[in-house]
């Protein structure tokens, strides 16, 4: 095989993973927005597309109006954005550290910003902002201690995984404890906020995360062709002319940010975060940046779980007992072939 | 007989320490009991004063914690022993979830209410998820590693959690009951817990004491213990059905306590080095005085209500399993 061949074929599969990866994202965008209007159009009663269409672009229809403008758009504004964020950063810890299993999850991230704003509705009866603001910090807080504490001698993934079980165990005692000295009338609230929900979200109450979306995906959309490299690890990243601790600082600090926010705002949705990765990377297959991927199936596991939990059962389950149960048998799955891989 | 150095002396501190502990959790509390009060209530029945009394009070659930805390303890050092593993405890196995998903289970779907039976359902649950737990942790070529079991145990207790919630959410008659169940505390004890408690504490110990020298053999590898003549099987199925009662009775009348197991025998391996022949035991001492100043230290932080043991055990052990994963030898990927 002469040069030129060489060079055509590697041009060839470039191409065919490029198409690839616009079709997959195509798909996705569609999907998502076919869920969207699912969820404008679903409820106790049920409005045609126009009457939705009319109402959203500002006209006043009777009834349809408050339903579509006041509940259901809230609620799917929440779902879109929690979506993003939890897929984005779970896709950014996963990649980053080379495991699927690291996740804000598993890690604890998340169980630090619970506590927090646990701590805030049940005890202090705050403002959605200082919720907001109270559980961005204590993430943070919780992933430096983690990183903190399993840099040792040399930096592992494993240690960085038991660490955070460790700092996990101890924050779900708080929360045991939050929620047994709450008052009784709170805890259904807290309960229903602790599994993740996206019941009575309201447009005022939602700005922090909308806006910590907008700034931080971003940062990591662009990063990510980075993210790439760092994938194939500290050294082989370094000889090719990253800055790796400069971009895994930003990758890291905008992923807390959005993980943060997004729980403070809806609660922990299950799983979110450690399943968009994985099912991205099924889908538009290596080779190509799978942070967008990742955002939108992120979107699109929000929307669809509270779809179902919303009208699937004669019971409304929140959107994170969903994901919840879907999610949990997948991480056994994967945890059963990482170890059957000999990988762990 | 051979005995480990500092082992009488290790002996006498502890029973000391157990006899302050157990004085401790009958005085102190967000009312203090002096010393004359102690006494009545404890020998003069026929004495009535408030204090008195208030000291009667206190003695089941002293008495429960001290059970309770031993339980935890063998518990812990059976699991660490079977799979030879030195992170392994009762919580961090996911074995504690599995107890409270069947615990909610019969509360919502049995009408459940009396804790004979929550025990009963508490150790199926434990011992369903211990099986599943260790089956998927001991998976592939390198056998149940630290990590391995870990991770599965997290993955499972996020499983089943999901599901409690997902029982719980539409039903708040069962949230009522299983918030004041969940944190893990000692002090709704009353003597018919106790009594129910008390068979399967004495079948575990009686089991956990029978099968230490053998589970000695077996912490030199599969291959010395069979050719020491031990059935590994046989012997891995009666420490694990043991320590499986143990924690499942445990968390079914005092709710998921954590650590306690891990806490209780790395205290005494520190000490006394590995011979189970006498971790055993003094785990149980150590769990029993780990859980009672965790119960009596939870009372007086949190006085006048009171921090719940469970919280207490949480933040001690938890510091424990951050510092054992720093220094173990993970390896990385």
């Amino acid at each position: 095989m002469n040069n030129t061949n060489l060079v055509s074929v590697i041009k060839d599969g470039r191409r065919q993973r490029r198409r690839r990866w616009m079709i997959v994202n195509a798909l996705l965008v569609v999907l998502a927005c076919i869920l969207s209007f699912a969820m404008l159009m679903l409820g106790s009663t049920i409005y045609p597309v126009q009457d939705v269409m009319r109402s959203l672009m500002g006209e006043s229809l009777n009834g349809v109006s408050f339903a579509v403008n006041t509940i259901r758009l809230p609620r799917l504004v929440a779902g879109l954005f929690a979506g993003l964020a939890f897929g984005i950063a779970g896709n950014t810890f996963q990649t980053m550290l080379r495991n699927p299993l690291a996740n804000p999850d598993i890690l604890g991230i998340t169980a630090g910003s619970s506590v927090a704003a646990l701590f805030c509705i049940l005890i202090l009866h705050t403002s959605n902002m200082a919720v907001s603001i109270a559980s961005v910090i204590a993430g943070l807080i919780t992933a430096v201690l983690i990183f903190v504490f399993s840099k040792g001698k040399s930096f592992s993934v494993g240690r960085l995984i038991l660490v955070g079980i460790g700092i996990q165990a101890m924050l779900s005692a708080m929360i045991s404890y939050l929620l047994m000295v709450g008052a009784q009338e709170d805890i259904p609230t807290a309960l229903r906020w602790l599994s993740g929900s996206l019941n009575g979200a309201q447009m005022p109450a939602l700005l922090p995360m909308i806006i910590t979306v907008l700034l931080c995906a971003p940062i990591v959309i662009v990063l990510g062709k980075h993210l790439s490299i760092l994938e194939l690890g500290e050294q082989s990243a370094t000889s090719l002319g990253l800055n790796t601790s400069l971009t895994r600082l930003l990758l890291i600090l905008s992923s807390v940010f959005m993980v943060a926010i997004a729980t403070s705002a809806t609660g922990p949705i299950a799983f979110v975060a450690f399943l968009s990765g994985p099912i991205a990377k099924r889908l538009v297959g290596v080779g190509y940046s799978n942070v967008i991927p990742a955002g939108l199936v992120g979107v699109n596991l929000v929307l669809a779980a509270d779809l179902i939990g919303q009208f699937a059962f004669e019971v409304r389950y929140p959107v994170g007992i969903i994901t919840g149960l879907l999610g949990a048998p997948y991480l056994l799955y994967l945890l059963i072939r990482m170890n059957r891989k000999g990988s762990l | 007989m051979y005995l480990p150095k500092h082992f009488t002396k290790v002996l006498v501190i502890s029973l000391v320490l157990l006899c302050i502990c157990m004085l401790a959790s009958l005085a102190l509390g967000s009312r203090l009991v002096v010393w004359d009060e102690l006494i009545a209530g404890l020998f003069h029945p026929e004495i009535e004063s408030y204090g008195a009394s208030v000291v009667r009070e206190r003695i089941p659930r002293t008495v429960f914690s001290l059970f309770c805390g031993a339980a935890l303890g063998i518990s812990g050092a059976l699991m660490q022993s079977v799979t030879r593993n030195p992170i392994a405890d009762p919580s961090i196995l996911g074995v504690n979830t599995g107890a409270a998903l069947f615990v909610v289970c019969g509360i919502a779907f049995l009408n459940i209410s009396t804790a004979s039976h929550y025990i009963w359902l508490a150790i199926v649950g434990a011992m369903l998820t211990a099986i599943f737990v260790y089956g998927i942790g001991s998976m592939g070529r390198a056998g149940a590693t630290p990590l391995k079991l870990v991770l599965a145990g997290a993955a499972t207790s996020a499983a089943l959690s999901s599901l409690v919630s997902a029982i719980m959410l539409s039903r708040s008659y069962v949230m009522d009951q299983f918030r004041f169940w969940q944190v893990g505390s000692v002090g709704s004890a009353n003597w018919n817990a106790i009594l129910t408690f008390l068979p399967f504490l004495v079948i575990g110990i009686v089991l956990a004491i029978m099968s230490a020298s053998a589970l000695n053999a077996l912490a030199l590898g599969d291959d010395v213990a069979t050719g020491q003549g031990v059935r590994t099987g046989i012997l891995r199925i009666v420490a694990a059905f043991a320590g499986v009662i143990l924690c499942g009775a445990a968390t079914a009348l005092a709710g998921p306590i954590a650590f306690v197991g891990l806490l209780a025998t790395h205290v005494i391996r520190l000490i006394l080095g590995p011979d189970l022949r006498f971790v055993i035991p003094m785990s149980a001492i150590s769990g029993a005085i780990i859980l009672t100043i965790s119960d009596v230290s939870g009372r007086l932080i949190g006085s006048p209500g009171e921090l719940e043991a469970g919280v207490v055990t949480a933040f001690i052990g938890a510091p424990l399993l951050i510092v054992l994963a720093i220094k173990m030898k993970v390896r990385s990927l």
